[in-house]
């Protein structure tokens, strides 16, 4: 028997939640040794390539392997033939063929796949194949798939007296373009046939589960004979929710018997996952004398491309957050989901609250305009908060949400002075030196955001962690992706402090050992992979305390007041473990008016922009991006700040220079040359204030922080811009074109 | 053809075939796989190495054409236990989050301080402008350089 004279001292306090503990995939991160998916390998392993249509629609004539299977080291050539299972896939509705068979419906779609030797065989080998396509008349404009009713999903929501009409009225119509999530990792993945028919699956992903399910269906195997690993990943920002190669790399594996291993070259990439939906909004706000808005109409339309991905989600967002955090008693939204001949679209960080909210932040200053009032004092005015109803959907806002004190936080920030001196660093033609310093202006706008947190729409959105005592401490089991996020750090930052103690590691287990924790995505694995961490913990330690008769748990082991009761190696031996399911609320399904509880939980956000405009080349410096956040409690303030500024730079991305360019379907711009991405000298300062009110059920009222950065970024650096050039701006990204020359 | 060359203080030699580049040398035939493709045209940084004491994109040196020259990769530039110290600034600062951009930044980093000591803001981003980081916004790399370079602990 010991006593507490015996404890062990100066244990790193840090690793607590609230605290920024060093994050454990650090190190090998930093030292080039984490192993990504593209870094995977396996003995005899081969390497797959994928062909591709050249064509937005065309019909399939015929597609002659030979010449690629005459070529030395090549061992497979599938096509939509070899399919054992279900042809179709897709996240929300299996309507995509896993390799397109009659007919090509988008630029890019795959059509057959090779596995051969070496990397450079299998692509010489996918160029081989010879493939005959008859042309067809391609739909490329929604407004058209509208009218022809080719459209994945129509929603209206109406809300309140429709005949309800303000004096002041402002309307407008305005475009945000196709926005790429352009993670840094490229798609990849490595499968391993297991020798009895089954294949264990290493690829890039958000949702190992989905993507489970989908090899299962589509290659007509057994659950079990399938595990989908947690794999290394260079991010996602939502491009990594789709199956894209995977069913393709089972398959082939299962086909030869080998492991086979395949990465995406970027400009693959750019076709090879869905993009952010570009969309065409028109709007009319109608607000009284005084500035309360009285009705809000829009019209949304999103373009989904091809095939179904997420899109009848997205709109569902885009409409439901189509008033954005302001309270209207009388709202009309109709949305559409186009069908075309263009790139699928889905996921990206925002999920149709970022194209709306570029519109209805444009149209709140607008109305501030015609009022003659000041755009914050407008905002403040209609502020949405608890216990209010949504504007569009009905539902109570029951989470404390703190629209007020994000205005009264931007109002109050200090804006910063001019520019230090007329140097290029800090003029927007930069190390060009093309911009003269007479014609610079300065702006600032602001823009507020709201997004929901979780899964909406009454889908079942659960998480499910396992605790497990070891000899040494706690491990934490999920199948919860990490992006990058710091989800290992803070997954592990709730066990330690819901259990007490130190050594707590998060290991990623695969499909057939943990149930699903959803997809990482929805700014939602903190408030429910973690919501499950902290019920497994807490629970885990009640129950090791009652079984040894204890009063506390920590690193030393189970004490009753001065007398430990068991050690860590008997905790450890006696093998302690506790799974938990985590739910959120339950949602629901929208009425004939889109009304319902639909969501989950919200959160809002806001921005104030400074730009400094060379009004006569059109060139932007974005200065500065500061920003209120709602975030609950935050539980690792380094990480929480880490996704505010990384979110605002993809925000200002899309504000001035981020959009893939379409002709008749086809992409223009697929590499990292033509697709600008912000560098280090786009990257605007950021000052982020954290407003933490508690949230209703998150772990210790954590929200989810990783989308609303990105939801009015945009709009705040349009608004900016606007207020510098004089120019209207009704479209993103913001061309030197659409300054100097309109 | 027989490549033979220095990477990170050891002589190495490899059979280049075809027309490959350097960041494929070093991670398929040497076993580096720590710097990363992204891109394959030099305009994202993530295979950044120093090729006789130049900073270079991987991805655009001709296997061929690194004959007899010396390569540090990001292997090359952590020591073998522990961090170097411009990773050891990135890990406290919150520098990393998927980390696929960060060998990259590693290496474009120390090639910074090995010619300048005590950059100033703009000189770290003048250095580190052929990195692209998708999900740090920077912020956190900045002052992670920032701090090292004033030689402030936090």
């Amino acid at each position: 028997m010991s006593t507490r004279t015996g404890r062990r001292v100066g244990v790193d306090p840090r690793g607590v939640i609230r605290d920024s503990p060093l994050r454990p995939d650090g190190v090998p991160k930093l030292r080039g040794e984490f192993a990504y998916a593209q870094d995977l390998s396996a003995d005899g392993m081969l390497w797959a390539a994928t062909v591709r249509s050249p064509h937005a629609r065309a019909r399939i004539v015929s597609i002659d392997l030979a010449p690629a299977l005459a070529m030395g080291g090549v061992h497979a050539c599938l096509t939509a033939d070899d399919v054992p299972g279900r042809a179709m896939f897709g996240l929300e509705h299996p309507d995509q063929p896993v390799l397109a068979g009659d007919e090509v419906k988008f630029w890019g779609e795959p059509v057959a796949v090779v596995a051969a030797e070496d990397d450079d065989t299998a692509r010489r080998a996918a160029a081989a194949i010879e493939v005959r396509y008859e042309e067809l008349d391609a739909l490329t404009d929604p407004e058209e798939a509208d009218d022809r009713d080719e459209v994945f999903r129509r929603l209206s929501i109406r809300r309140g007296d429709q005949g309800s009409r303000g004096s002041v009225v402002v309307e407008g119509e305005y475009e945000v373009g196709m926005q790429d999530q352009a993670p840094l990792g490229t798609e990849a993945g490595l499968a391993i046939p297991d020798g009895e028919g089954g294949v264990d699956l290493y690829a890039t992903s958000q949702y190992v589960h989905v993507d489970h399910e989908q090899v299962v269906a589509s290659l007509g195997l057994r659950p079990d004979q399938v595990r989908a690993h947690p794999t290394g990943i260079g991010g996602a920002f939502g491009a990594r929710e789709d199956v894209n190669l995977h069913i393709h790399l089972c398959m082939l594996a299962l086909h030869t018997g080998r492991p086979v291993k395949m990465v995406y070259h970027r400009s693959e990439s750019f076709t090879g996952h869905v993009h952010r939906h570009p969309a065409w909004l028109r709007y009319r706000h109608e607000s009284d004398q005084d500035g309360r808005l009285v009705r809000v109409e829009a019209r949304v339309l999103i373009d989904g491309g091809a095939y179904a991905s997420t899109t009848s989600a997205v709109l569902a967002n885009a409409c439901y957050f189509a008033v954005g955090p302001y309270r209207s008693d009388s709202v009309s939204v109709d949305g559409v989901g186009a069908r075309t001949n263009n790139p699928p679209c889905g996921a990206m960080r925002g999920f149709g609250a970022v194209q709306v909210c570029f519109a209805y932040e444009a149209q709140m200053d607008r109305l501030a305009a015609a009022l003659g009032m000041d755009p914050l004092d407008l905002r403040e005015l209609n502020a949405l908060g608890t216990g209010d109803p949504m504007s569009t959907t009905g539902q109570v806002i029951e989470t404390p949400l703190p629209t007020i004190d994000v205005i009264r936080s931007l109002r109050a920030m200090p804006l910063p002075e001019p520019a230090a001196s007329d140097h290029h660093s800090y003029l927007p033609g930069g190390s060009g030196l093309t911009t003269e310093p007479h014609h610079v202006r300065r702006g600032v706008g602001y823009a507020l955001g709201l997004k929901n947190l979780g899964f909406s729409e009454g889908s079942d959105d659960y998480a499910q962690a396992r605790v497990r005592l070891t000899t040494y401490g706690a491990v934490v089991e999920t199948a919860a992706i990490e992006v990058g996020q710091g989800l290992v750090t803070v997954l592990a930052q709730i066990a330690r402090t819901a259990l007490g103690i130190s050594n707590v590691e998060v290991t990623h287990v695969d499909t057939s050992k943990i149930d699903s924790a959803g997809s990482t995505s929805a700014s939602r694995q903190t408030q429910l992979s973690g919501g499950a961490t902290l019920e497994a913990a807490t629970q885990l330690r009640e129950k090791v305390l009652a079984h040894h008769d204890g009063d506390q748990l920590d690193d030393d082991g189970v004490w009753k007041g001065d007398e430990l009761r068991v050690t860590w190696s008997g905790l450890g031996e006696e093998g302690w473990d506790e799974t938990v399911t985590f739910r959120h609320p339950p949602t629901t399904g929208p009425d004939e008016n889109g009304q319902g509880v639909i969501h989950a939980d919200f959160a809002v956000a806001g921005h104030r922009a400074v730009v400094d405009v060379d009004t006569e080349l059109g060139l932007v410096k974005v200065v500065r991006v500061d920003t209120a956040q709602d975030v609950g409690l935050a539980l690792n303030p380094q990480s929480v700040r880490g996704q505010i500024e990384g979110g605002i730079l993809q925000g200002v991305g899309l504000a001035v220079m981020e959009e893939l360019v379409m002709k008749d379907g086809v992409i223009l711009n697929a590499t990292f040359t033509d697709y600008l991405l912000p560098t280090i000298l786009d990257a605007p300062d950021v000052e982020a204030l954290l407003i933490e009110r508690e949230g209703s059920w998150g772990p210790f009222g954590a929200k989810g922080v990783g989308e609303p950065p990105t939801i009015s970024s945009t709009a705040a650096v349009a608004a900016a811009i606007r207020a510098a050039s004089g120019k209207e701006l009704n479209r993103v990204p913001i061309r030197p074109q659409d300054i100097a020359l309109e | 053809m027989i490549v033979e060359l220095t990477v990170n203080g050891e002589q190495v030699a490899a059979r280049v075939t075809n027309p490959g580049n350097l960041l494929d040398l070093l991670r398929d035939q040497l076993g580096l796989p720590g710097s990363k493709s992204a891109c394959e045209q030099g305009e994202c940084g993530s295979c950044s190495v120093i090729l006789d004491g130049e900073l270079v994109c991987s991805c655009l040196v001709m296997a061929a054409d690194a004959a007899h020259s010396s390569v540090t990769t990001v292997e090359g530039v952590s020591p073998d236990d522990g961090l170097h110290p411009v990773q050891e600034a990135m890990h406290r600062a919150g520098a990393v989050q998927c980390g696929f951009c960060t060998p990259g930044i590693v290496v474009a980093a120390v090639d910074l301080f090995a010619r300048n000591a005590q950059p100033s803001t703009n000189e770290i981003k003048e250095a580190l402008a052929g990195n692209i980081c998708r999900c740090t916004g920077y912020g956190a790399i900045i002052r992670a350089l920032e701090e090292l370079g004033t030689g402030v602990d936090r």
